[in-house]
């Protein structure tokens, strides 16, 4: 008899919750694999850790992982890791956001755990528009693009959230995208062994919403070229025009910092 | 570092002449509460400015959310991670709240809130948002909610609401009201060792053989820890024993009807109600938090004009005290619903007396209590 292979990561997968939801071609099972394989090859023990999905395709992401999971409310995912951080500081916390669950409707939680450098990893899948609800504008898409809110292309700027987490006082920042997976799964590595707040943004292809409706395609492959045709490193980016700029998706690490992480009003004994 | 080393007391045992907001948050430090979130708001505010300082001096963690949605959402991740968790808001911060208590509600996570009501957009007495704090946030669920009237019972109350909380796994509201919030008035706090202190029931068991949300019907799960191998989902979706999202009908009927069930069924258990006079009364006055207090005046009044009055006041509002009002209902000519709003509560009264006595109302919605000539007016109105 012919021996099954299992993919060893798969020993972090909560079998009984399988098959999973997520659409032929997404990024957000990329994403899952990115992250279960820094866990491993950093040697860090899974079972331990609390993962955090609001609502959106990526928040399912912590509804398979091996460990306890809150799900299911929109955009308060770092209120829920505030609460669990400054009960219990140990727990290691891992937060699975799409860019409408962070960006969108918690921003202001996005902003404020920033500022206070609570430390927890957040991962964003952002695929630039509301996916699981049919493929609406979110703050991150491209301006100009159609999507099922926009008929004539959005009128609005997009988000650039890790700048936005960079201004509010975020110490670890960097951005990736899903066409390139050596340097996303080192990037989720770094955010995973910093002490504070740390922000991953995976820039990601949903060929059945985005793509299909503002890239004309519902290709994933079409998609991640598409991603990758506009990703530049910093380095490359320096050397742009603002105007050649202005479309591109910035990759690299932005920000990696030391500040005291967030702990809530103490009484210091003997306080100066 | 969330906790400093405790130094002051968590319970002050003694006679104070306290603030109702204050006697709350002392409540909720004598019942174990180690974790307090809270966004400013009048007329709550003096539970944060206290816990605030109190909070952090007796080793407990307190953070004040940047809106309401953080501090409701603070108290679920605490209290999954095995904190007793409390916020304190007031009617319109209550709105936002209701999305995180229906996470709490859906996931039996204990946690604590304590509304202030208030008139809408300023800080008049009312009981306005009864219904609200019932039913206020979407799906199905059962609130506990309990209405002091004085400042001892916001104190005996405010411990009995970590209780409940814990004991049935479930949001419990501390419905109180400007009026109570803001009265200076006589407190005793007993020694911490005769205060009755209820605490979840964590699994004995091994992670491999724990089922999350397994209980028998009307019962509640015994929780785990956070962190530490049970690998538990708490999602807001609906859930099967494992916790896993499910969709099948019969998993959802039973899960919902089990997290109801499990206040309405044991509503015996969690409702207490305070009797005056109704050992011979033809008119019954059925009162809740302040408007309590004038009611009994108004039934001393009657009384004394020859009518036999008689006031059933509700400590707990939610679940409904079905049996204790028909009890009543079975026992008098005329049932009197008295209320600080439109007539809203009143209606449930009404339900629970159909077909076994006769209902009146004194309703009031002024932003003012009801004086005792007010409602003994209305006691002369409908006593014929």
């Amino acid at each position: 008899m012919e021996e099954v292979k299992v993919n060893p990561l798969r020993k972090g997968i909560k079998n009984d919750n399988l098959p999973h939801f997520f659409c032929p071609g997404c990024g957000c099972g990329q994403v899952l694999n990115f992250f279960l394989t820094a866990i491993d090859e950093l040697g860090m023990d899974l079972s331990k850790f609390v993962g955090i999905g609001g609502v959106g395709c990526t928040a399912r992401i912590p509804v398979y992982l091996n460990v306890d999971a809150l799900h299911g409310v929109h955009g308060r995912t770092l209120a829920w890791a505030t609460g669990i951080k400054l009960t219990n500081p140990e727990i290691p916390v891992v937060i699975f956001a799409g860019d409408g669950d962070l960006a969108s409707i918690g921003g202001n939680h996005l902003i404020h755990a920033a500022r206070r450098n609570l430390d927890v990893t957040v991962i964003l899948v952002n695929n630039l528009n509301f996916a699981m609800t049919g493929g609406q504008v979110a703050p991150t898409t491209p301006g100009h693009s159609v999507t099922m809110t926009t008929p004539y292309g959005s009128p609005e700027p997009p988000f650039d959230i890790c700048e936005v987490a960079i201004a509010a006082g975020a110490t670890h920042v960097s951005r990736q995208t899903t066409a390139r997976p050596v340097v996303a799964i080192n990037a989720i590595k770094r955010a995973l062994q910093h002490k504070g707040f740390s922000l991953v943004e995976i820039i990601s292809q949903c060929p059945t919403q985005f793509g299909r409706y503002a890239l004309k395609s519902g290709s994933p492959l079409r998609s991640l070229k598409w991603i990758e045709e506009r990703s530049v490193t910093q380095s490359q980016a320096q050397k742009l025009t603002p105007e050649e700029r202005k479309d591109k998706f910035v990759l690299g690490q932005f920000v990696d910092i030391q500040k005291p992480v967030y702990a809530g009003s103490s009484v210091y004994e003997g306080e100066s | 570092m969330a906790a400093s080393k405790p130094r002051e007391k968590r319970v002050l045992t003694g006679v104070h002449f306290m603030l109702g907001n204050y006697a709350i948050v002392e409540g909720a430090l004598a019942a174990g509460c180690n974790f307090f979130a809270g966004y400013p708001i009048t007329p709550a505010n003096e539970i944060s400015e206290r816990m605030s300082e109190r909070m952090p001096a007796v080793g407990g963690a307190f953070v004040q959310g940047e809106d309401e949605l953080c501090s409701i959402y603070a108290l679920s991740g605490a209290s999954l991670a095995g904190a007793k968790a409390m916020t304190a808001t007031a009617s319109a911060g209550y709105n936002y709240m209701q999305e995180g208590i229906e996470y709490a509600a859906a996931t039996e996570t204990p946690i604590v809130i304590v509304d202030v009501q208030r008139c809408r957009g300023e800080n008049f007495a009312t009981q306005a948002d009864v219904m609200q704090m019932r039913w206020g946030a979407a799906g199905d669920y059962e609130m506990i909610c309990i209405a002091p009237s004085s400042v001892q019972e916001s104190f005996d109350f405010t411990v009995r609401a970590f209780n409940l909380a814990e004991e049935y796994r479930n949001p419990v509201v501390v419905m109180s009201e400007t009026t109570i919030a803001l009265m200076r008035e006589r407190l005793v706090i007993p020694p911490d060792d005769q205060i009755a202190i209820v605490n979840r029931k964590y699994t004995k068991l091994n992670p491999d053989k724990y089922r999350p949300f397994a209980a028998p019907p009307n019962g509640v799960p015994e929780a785990a820890p956070l962190g530490k191998g049970y690998h538990t989902l708490y999602s807001i979706n609906p859930h099967d024993e494992m916790g896993g999202i499910d969709w099948n009908p019969e998993e959802y009927d039973r899960l919902y009807k089990r997290i109801t069930g499990k206040i309405r069924e044991n509503r015996n258990k969690i409702c207490t109600t305070q009797s005056f006079h109704l050992d011979d009364a033809e008119l019954a006055l059925i009162a809740y938090g302040s408007e309590a207090r004038p009611a009994l005046d108004a039934v001393e009044m009657a009384r004394e004009s020859g009518i036999k009055a008689g006031l059933l006041k509700l400590d707990v509002v939610w679940p409904l005290p079905e049996d204790h009002i028909k009890e009543v209902a079975r026992n008098v000519k005329k049932v009197l619903s008295v209320e600080m709003n439109i007539g809203k509560y009143a209606a449930e009264i009404e339900r629970m007396c159909c077909g076994l006595c006769e209902t009146a109302r004194a309703t009031k919605n002024k932003g003012l209590v009801h004086s005792p000539e007010e409602i003994y007016s209305t006691i002369k109105e409908v006593w014929r």
